[in-house]
C-alpha cells in the first residue's frame, strides 16, 4: 500500500513558501535588515545619481533633456527591479551546482525553477524597485510630453513586458551556468549591464551596439523602442514605429526560449557527486 | 616576514582555480567599460575638458577603473564577508591563536588576491580598452611604474577600511548591514561611478579629501601623468596618511575586540 501523499504544491505556492520563510528570517535581525534595505535603495539610487551629476554639468545628453532620460532610466529600473525583486537569487545557481546543493531542490517535489528563484528572497530588494518608481513617477510630472491615451496606455504595458524580458534574460542565463557554472559574471553583463545600457538613449551608443540589442538580445523592447514613441522621438537604425507596441511579443517569445533552455539545462545536469 | 609571503601567495593562489570565474569576469568588466565609455563620449562631446581631462583621458579613466575595480575591491567585501564569517561562527579564536598578527595575515592575503585581479582581471580590459578607444596611456616606463605603487598604496587603504568594517563584527555580529553600506560609500567616494574631478564644487572636493579617493582616482591620475615630482610625492603622501591612520584605527579596534572573545568548548 502506498500511503496516501498530498499533492505537490505548484511552482507559485512553492515560491510563495519559500519567499515567505526568508522574509521571516530576514526580519528576526531588524536594524540589519533597516540597514541593507537603506544599501540596496543607495546603491541602485547612485546610477541615478550618476546622471544627475552628469546633467549638472551639461543641459543635454545624445540630445536627450534630463527628463527624457530619466524616464528611460524609470522604466528600465522599475522593470528590472520587479525582475530583481522575483528571480534575484537565480544568479547564484552556478554555486549552488558546484558545491551539490542543487540535488536537495531537485528530489523535492516542487518545480527547481521556483525553488531556485525564491531561495533567499530578500525584502531589501524592493530598494531598487522603489527607486526605479519614484525616478519614473518624477519624470512623468517633468516630461513635456502630449499623453495621448495610447501613450499613457503604452507605459504600465512597457513596465509588465519589460519585467518579463528581464526574467527571460535572467532565466537564460541560469541555464547557461548548468554548462558554465564558473561563469555567473557573464550573466551579469547581459542583466545588469542591459539595464545600465537602457538608462542611457539610443543615440549615445555606438549603431552596431543598438543593433545588437534590438535584433540579438531584444534588450531594446524594454523601454528604447516604446519609450522613444511615448517620447516622440525618431527611431534608431530607422525601423518602423509599430515596433512600439511589439514588446508584449517579444517578451513571450523570449520567455518561451528561456523556459526550453532551461529544461534542456535541467536535463543535461549532472551531480557533482560529493 | 617570510610567512606573511607565503600568506600572500596562497591569497593569490587561491584565485587562480577560478579560470572560468575570471574569464567571466573580463567579459564582464569589458562589457560595462564599452557602455560607460559611450556615455562618457557623450557627455565629453557637450563638455569638453570637464574635470581637466579631454575626451582620450576621460576614456583612460574609463578602462582604469574597469581595470581596478576588483583590484582595490571598490564593491567592498572580498575577505571582509570572510572574516566576518569567522567572527560570527567563533573561527577566529583558531586565528587569533596562530603565532601571526590577525592583521598582518589578512593584508598578506589581500594583496596577493589583489596581485591575481589585477594581472588576471585587469589587464585584458585595460588592453581591450587601448585597441577600441583612443586612450591617453604613457610612453615611459617611470609613469607605468609610479602608477604601480599608486595601485598598490591603493589596495592597502582597501584593506585597512575593509579591515575596520569586519572587526565591527565583533560588536554586531551580523555584518551584512554595516558592511554595505560601506561598500556603497567606497562605490561612490571612489570615482567608480563618474572622475571625483568631474563631481561640482564643495561635494567634490569633500570626495577628493576622503580615504576613496586613494582607490581609483589618484592611481588613475598618476597614469596620466597629471601628478609628477613633487606632486606625486604628495598623492602617495595622501594615500600614505590615510593608509597609517586607517591601518591604526583598525590596530586599535583589534585589541579591544580580542579583549571580548570567549572561547566556548566543545
Amino acid at each position: 500500500m502506498v500511503a496516501a501523499r498530498p499533492p505537490a504544491p505548484g511552482a507559485w505556492s512553492a515560491y510563495r513558501m519559500i519567499a515567505g520563510m526568508w522574509i521571516r528570517s530576514t526580519l528576526t535581525y531588524r536594524a540589519s535588515f533597516a540597514l541593507m534595505l537603506c544599501a540596496n535603495f543607495l546603491v541602485t539610487a547612485f546610477d541615478f545619481v550618476v546622471i544627475a551629476l552628469m546633467f549638472s554639468q551639461v543641459r543635454s545628453l545624445g540630445g536627450y533633456s534630463f527628463a527624457e532620460v530619466a524616464f528611460l532610466y524609470g522604466t528600465s529600473t522599475t522593470a528590472f527591479g520587479l525582475t530583481n525583486a522575483l528571480l534575484g537569487s537565480i544568479d547564484k545557481l552556478g554555486a549552488r551546482i558546484r558545491d551539490g546543493t542543487l540535488d536537495t531542490l531537485l528530489v523535492r517535489p516542487v518545480p527547481v525553477l521556483a525553488q531556485v528563484a525564491a531561495d533567499r528572497f530578500g525584502l531589501q530588494r524592493l530598494g531598487r524597485l522603489l527607486q526605479g518608481v519614484m525616478v519614473l513617477a518624477g519624470s512623468l510630472v517633468a516630461l513635456d510630453v502630449h499623453w495621448t491615451v495610447l501613450k499613457a496606455a503604452l507605459v504600465p504595458v512597457m513596465l509588465l513586458s519589460g519585467t518579463a524580458l528581464f526574467c527571460a534574460v535572467f532565466v537564460a542565463g541560469a541555464a547557461f551556468q548548468f554548462w558554465a557554472q564558473d561563469a555567473a559574471e557573464v550573466q551579469s553583463a547581459f542583466t545588469y549591464g542591459g539595464q545600465t545600457l537602457l538608462q542611457y538613449p539610443p543615440t549615445v551608443f555606438a549603431k552596431d551596439m543598438v543593433r545588437g540589442v534590438t535584433f540579438v538580445l531584444p534588450l531594446a523592447f524594454v523601454n528604447w523602442l516604446p519609450g522613444l514613441y511615448v517620447l516622440g522621438r525618431p527611431y534608431p537604425l530607422g525601423v518602423p514605429q509599430w515596433l512600439a507596441f511589439a514588446p508584449p511579443l517579444v517578451a513571450a517569445g523570449c520567455l518561451a526560449l528561456a523556459g526550453l533552455a532551461w529544461r534542456t539545462g535541467v536535463r543535461a545536469y549532472r551531480s557533482t557527486g560529493s | 616576514m617570510r610567512l606573511y609571503l607565503v600568506v600572500a601567495r596562497g591569497g593569490f593562489r587561491r584565485y587562480t582555480t577560478y579560470r572560468v570565474a575570471t574569464a567571466a569576469g573580463v567579459f564582464t568588466n569589458t562589457v560595462f567599460g564599452v557602455i560607460v565609455a559611450y556615455t562618457y563620449i557623450a557627455l565629453w562631446e557637450q563638455r569638453p575638458h570637464l574635470g581637466g581631462y579631454d575626451q582620450s583621458q576621460a576614456l583612460t579613466y574609463v578602462w582604469v577603473s574597469q581595470a581596478l575595480l576588483m583590484t582595490v575591491n571598490m564593491f567592498g567585501g572580498g575577505f571582509a564577508d570572510e572574516l566576518v564569517e569567522r567572527i560570527r561562527t567563533g573561527d577566529i579564536a583558531i586565528d587569533l591563536y596562530r603565532p601571526a598578527d590577525l592583521q598582518l595575515w589578512w593584508l598578506s592575503a589581500d594583496l596577493g588576491r589583489a596581485l591575481f585581479h589585477f594581472l588576471g582581471r585587469g589587464a585584458i580590459p585595460l588592453a581591450f580598452g587601448a585597441l577600441v578607444f583612443d586612450l591617453a596611456l604613457p610612453a615611459d616606463a617611470a609613469t607605468w611604474l609610479a602608477f604601480l605603487v599608486a595601485v598598490l598604496f591603493g589596495v592597502v587603504v582597501s584593506f585597512a577600511l575593509r579591515f575596520l568594517v569586519a572587526l565591527s563584527a565583533f560588536w554586531l555580529l551580523d555584518g551584512a548591514g554595516v558592511s554595505s553600506l560601506v561598500s556603497i560609500a567606497g562605490l561612490f567616494f571612489s570615482g567608480m561611478l563618474l572622475p571625483l574631478n568631474a563631481f561640482p564644487g564643495l561635494l567634490g572636493e569633500v570626495a577628493r579629501a576622503l580615504p576613496w579617493s586613494s582607490l581609483l582616482q589618484i592611481p588613475a591620475d598618476v597614469l596620466m601623468g597629471r601628478h609628477r615630482g613633487w606632486g606625486l610625492l604628495g598623492a602617495y603622501g595622501f594615500q600614505l596618511g590615510w593608509a597609517a591612520a586607517l591601518l591604526g584605527a583598525g590596530r586599535l579596534l583589534q585589541s579591544a575586540a580580542v579583549r571580548r572573545v570567549v572561547v566556548q568548548g566543545g
